[in-house]
This record gives C-alpha cells, structure tokens and sequence, in this order.
C-alpha cells in the first residue's frame, strides 16, 4: 500500500512504472489520474507502432500516381488502382504478377517441404539415440547455423554455377561439367543450374535443413520418454515407435517448423538476388527491393506500397494464426541451444 | 543356443547401425550442399578467384594461390575499395547490435510491465496491436522505412514538419537521413562515424524489435507468483523497490537469452541494413555481411569474398563462445 507513498521523488514516469507493478497485489481499482496517464502512453506507443502501418496502407490506397507531398495516415478516398496496376504489370520487366508469385510460392513451399521430411529422421536420432559420435555429428549440424545466409553464397554461386547445359551446335547437347563440348568450343548456353530456381532452392537448402533438424530435436525432447517405453513393452520396434508414436505427436510441431521455414523462405533475397538474372524468375521480395527508393524513379510509390503489403500479407496471417507456436518455439529452442 | 546367439548379434548390430539409417538422408544432402562448399570456400579463399575463372572454377590454367594475400589484404585495407576498413566495419557491427539490443529489452520489459498493470482500460486491444512490428516480413519493413526517410518525399520529414510547424517554425524540414555524412552527434564511437543514417536505422529496428521483448517479458511476468509482491508491501517496500528487487531479478532468465538472441539477430542483420542504406553514406554503416556480399554480388572478388566469409564464421564463433558464457552465469544465477 505504500505504492503511492508520496516519498518517491523518481520522475514520473518511472515512478508509476515501478507501481503498477506491485498494483498485482491487491485487486482494488486504479485511481483514474493513473489510468488516463498510462492511457497517454499507451496511445502514444499505439501511435509509434501504427504509424510506418497507417502511411504505407494509405498509400497504397491512393490513386495519386505522383509522390506523396505531405504526410497522410488516413486514406481520404479508397482506390484499389494501385493493387489493379501491380497485378496487372508488376514492373519494368517482363513480368507477370502470377509469375512472381509462383516463383516465391514454390521456392518456399518446397524448401520448406524438402527440409522438413530430411530434417525429421535426423532429429530424431539425434534426440532419442545414444551413439558414437552423436556430439560430433551435431556440432556438424549446427555449425552451418553459425553462418549468416551470406556466409556461403560465394562457393554455391562457383559450384552450382559448373552444372551447365549447352548447345554445342549440330544437335548436340553437352551436359556440364561431365561432357564439354568439343574442342573447348563454347556453346549456346541452354540451362544453368546457379541461374534458376531450382539452383536456388538447392541453396536456401544449405540453410533451411539444419535449422530444421535444430527445431524438431527442440521439440522431441520435450515428449516424455515412457510413450516410446509402453511402446516397446507392447512389443514395438524403434522404427514402428518411430512412424506410428512420434511422428503423430510431432505433427503439429512439423507444421509449426514448416511455417517457420516459409516465413523465412518468403523473404529470402541475399541468394536469389545473387543468383538469378532473368526476370522470369525473379521472386515478390526481390521486386520489391526493385520499387524501393533510389532504384525506383519511375515508379509510383503508391505501387511500391500496394506492393509491400502483398508482400507482407502471407507472412502476416501465418503469423497471428500462429503466434504461440512460433514464438513459443522460437524461445524454447533457443534457451536449450 | 549357438544359433540364438548369433541372431542376437546381428540384431544388436541392427541395432547399433540404426541411428546412422535415421541420420543417413540428412547428412547425405549437408555432405553435398554444406560441407563441400564450406571446405571449397576455404580453398578459394587462399586463390585470385574472378569471374574470368567462372567457367573452369579451380582447373583455370591461370588461377592462381595467393595464400594469404586476401586475408592481409581485408584486416590491412588494402583492397582496392573505397572508405573500406576492416576494423571499423568489425567495431561499428559490435555497436550496432550492442546498442540496439540495450534499447529493445529495457523498452520491452517496461512496456510489459506497463501492460501488466491491473485494471487498465483496453489491455487486450494493446496487446494484440503491439505486436504487429513483430508480423510484418522484415524486408517489407525495411523497403517501407527506407521510403520514409525519404528526403524529400519521405514521412518522417513531413511528420517532423508537421511538429515543428506546432512551435511556429513554418520551413520544410528536409534531414538528409540516409546520405548526410556529418555525424550529428561527432566522436561519440571513436573510430566510427555515427551518422544520421545509423539513427534513422536505429530508429526503424527499435519499431522492429522491442515488441519481441515484450512479448517474452509478458509471459515471464505472468508467472512471477502474486505472493512474492504481497509480501514485500506487507513489509513496506515501495513500488519501485519491488521493481528493482523481485521483477528484474525474476526477469532475468527469460530476459538474457532474449537479449542473445536479439544480440545475434542484430549483428547479422543483412535485410535492414542493406535495404535502407546499402551500408552508406561512405560505408557509415556497413556491416560484416553487408560488406560481404558487396565482395560477391557487385565487385565479383570471389576469392576475396571466400576469405571474407570464412573471417565472419571465426566472428560468428567468437559471439557464441561469448554469449553462451553469458547465458550459462545467468542460468547458474537462475538457480542458485
């Protein structure tokens, strides 16, 4: 009760702070000079926090092709023409919206998918097996975790930049580096792995499969040793355990990791950017580093904005659908390490 | 009897092997897609890889091994490009995560803190509002703050004029954010010039970062016990003392591998940095991996880029050998 001893003489902010703390031990009301004080803050933060959100979702609503002139956090008249203009003709390029997004979509949904299915068995060795070696291997593993994403771009760049498919002229084709062509006549170059999709999914791979293995081993830790016990007691190999007790109780965990994997895999942009050329195959984050600033003279911010919130916006639902998981998972696995 | 124990043999064998079946597809594919280029890069790292070597990679006829001419050449400065050195790069990234993370954990353990006061009108709608910084795609945040310290068209000097235009000064504000190269605040990092551009990054992770925090402080406020606060008023200790001597403390395991995961996040934060400022004005505010990729993606050094990779994997390791000794005197303070 001595929360409001008129002793304190910290600064205000400070002080009411500190008091609402110990507000949790009695139940009684807030006197209401305190409440329209925190209510000042909290509106205040609302308005930080809102502000980036209110101006680009504004803006995309404009018509106004020209750059903003004064600052607008409220839409005066709502137009969908710029969300129409980016769906219709994305950019400069050659182009098409649907494109993009079959480009961004299949890069995250199947790395995503290709790390998950490596990562599950892997994990569960690692969290259940007593074996030679097993901290060695893991080191292994989560070595690779210790490398930012550009880390290991430059020697997947040389390397997958070697599988190449040339048109040697005369109907042959040589496939790079097993067959060259003749007399080291450079061909017409037909594929190359590093200049595609698939090249760059192969990349974010490198960097989406341990990050899997480290989420699940997290989350099998955590169910109880006795399921798998009863189990062999019933008369169950490891491999049955494995199939039909695990991999059932992990499956919520599985999707959560999947989820965490698009999330990232969405917004992947330091190897594609790196890798890819042709505007086939350029993905929805890397058009929007094209729209942004002093890239974009001739484009329309009010493009650029309808743009970022198409890009957000699956991130975004991914996210409050599975806020708990996420962050809760976020946060056990890396207090385990 | 014979015959039963060798069936066991085997089977124990089985056995033994099949951890190394489970481990089998995934160490396959890290085999081809991990640790070989790991080991490449350390090889190229010792040559003068360039794009003319594209085609034949390491059987170039004129690729040549340079030992440790490209690592002399990062930590003394001598490549050729401009405003680049090694150790000002190294000791802005340390601050920069440093001074980052010393602003989102306190920003979001008190705002926590704030939230968790009993009584308080609207709590929910706050709380689920807040986090939004925490759902919008970090590249999106970036492109869209970029545009907002905008010289010229930029919201945060239309805001600005907006204020200033309160206390009667009627002239535009137009704050080169992003290409100013005085410091506002000058020597305040010896050796690095911090320039508004670091502020105005500052500024859009903090709008990225704090609610994170408050999110984990919220969950670990909830489960500090009501009585521990009952007590200590019965006791007489004022507000701020319960603060300083039963919330801070009881945060603080929940809170320290926060701020290590955040230190981490931070120090490598290539989609930030590198959408706002592309690591200028004068590389100001480059840092490891900005730099890093500027190597590969735009001067197409290579083999310099190799080398510089393999410099920020022996950072990344001295971060972790420091931070998990940091979480692990926490953990044993947590249980004592």
């Amino acid at each position: 009760m001595s929360a409001q001893s008129p002793a304190s003489s910290k600064n205000l902010l400070v002080r009411f702070l500190t008091m609402n703390t110990s507000g949790q031990s009695s139940g009684r009301d807030l006197p209401l000079w305190r409440q329209i004080l925190i209510q000042a803050l909290c509106l205040f933060i609302l308005f930080s926090v809102m502000f980036p959100i209110m101006y680009i979702v504004t803006l995309s609503l404009s018509p106004k092709t020209q750059r903003p002139s004064a600052l607008e956090l409220f839409p005066k008249e709502i137009s969908f023409i710029a969300y129409k203009q980016v769906f219709d003709h994305p950019t400069g390029n050659p182009v098409s919206f649907s494109e993009l997004l079959r480009n961004s979509v299949g890069l995250s949904v199947s790395v995503g998918l290709v790390a998950l299915l490596v990562a599950v068995t892997a994990a569960y060795a690692f969290s259940r097996f007593n074996f030679k070696m097993r901290e060695v291997l893991m080191v292994l593993v989560f070595i690779p975790l210790l490398m930012p994403g550009v880390g290991l771009v430059t020697p997947l760049y040389l390397l997958l930049n070697q599988f190449k498919i040339v048109d040697c002229g005369q109907g042959v084709t040589a496939l790079m580096p097993l067959f060259a062509c003749d007399g080291g006549e450079r061909g017409r170059l037909i594929f190359n792995l590093r200049d595609s999709l698939l090249g760059v999914g192969i990349a974010m791979s490198a960097g989406a499969l341990p990050f899997a293995i480290w989420n699940l081993k997290g989350y099998l830790d955590t169910i109880p040793k006795e399921l798998e016990e009863a189990a062999a007691i019933d008369g169950a190999d490891t491999n049955q355990t494995f199939w039909k007790i695990i991999l059932p109780l992990a499956a919520p965990q599985l999707a959560v990791t999947f989820f965490i994997g698009f999330i990232g895999n969405w917004q992947e942009f330091v190897t594609s950017w790196l890798f890819l050329t042709q505007p086939k195959d350029y993905t929805l984050a890397m058009t929007l580093y094209n729209m942004t600033g002093q890239y974009a003279s001739s484009i329309p911010w009010n493009r650029f904005a309808a743009m970022a919130v198409i890009v957000a916006m699956p991130v975004a639902v991914v996210y409050i659908a599975l806020q708990k998981q996420i962050v809760g998972g976020l946060t056990t696995g890396g207090v385990k390490g | 009897m014979a015959l039963a124990n060798k069936k066991d043999k085997n089977l124990r064998v089985k056995r033994n092997l099949l951890p190394y079946y489970y481990l089998l597809p995934a160490f396959l594919i890290m085999g081809v897609i991990t640790f070989y280029p790991l080991i490449y890069q350390v090889i190229i790292s010792f040559t003068n890889f360039e794009t003319q070597h594209l085609l034949l990679g390491l059987r170039s006829p004129e690729l040549r091994f340079v030992g440790l001419k490209n690592y002399i050449d990062i930590f003394t400065g001598a490549l050729p490009v401009e405003n680049f050195n090694f150790f000002r790069v190294l000791e802005f990234n340390f601050w920069w995560a440093f001074s980052n993370v010393m602003l989102h954990v306190p920003a979001g353990v008190l705002i926590a803190v704030l939230l968790n006061t009993e009584g308080i009108w609207f709590k929910k709608l706050y709380r689920a509002l807040y986090i939004l910084p925490i759902v919008v795609p970090p590249i999106v945040v970036a492109t869209v703050w970029r545009n907002i310290f905008d010289e010229q068209y930029g919201a945060m000097n239309q805001l600005l004029t907006t204020v200033t235009a309160l206390f009667g000064h009627l002239d535009p504000v137009r704050l080169r954010w992003l290409t100013e190269y005085t410091p506002p605040i000058p020597g305040f990092l010896p050796g690095a010039p911090l320039t508004l551009a670091y502020y105005a990054m500052m500024i859009a992770n903090f709008w990225l970062g704090w609610p994170l925090m408050s999110v984990i402080a919220t969950g670990a406020l909830q489960s500090i016990p009501r009585d521990l606060y009952e007590a200590a008023s019965i006791d007489g200790a004022t507000g701020s003392q319960q603060f300083w001597n039963i919330t801070v403390p009881l945060l603080r395991p929940a809170m320290v591998p926060a701020a290590v995961y955040g230190f981490t996040i931070t120090f490598n934060l290539f989609g930030l940095v590198f959408f706002m400022t592309g690591g200028g004005p004068a590389r100001s505010t480059e840092i490891l991996v900005t730099f890093a990729y500027n190597l590969v993606r735009n001067l197409r050094w290579f083999g310099v880029a190799a080398a510089f990779a393999v410099i920020i994997f022996g950072v990344a390791l001295i971060v972790l050998l420091i931070t998990n000794r940091i979480t692990r005197a926490t953990q044993s303070y947590s249980e004592a």
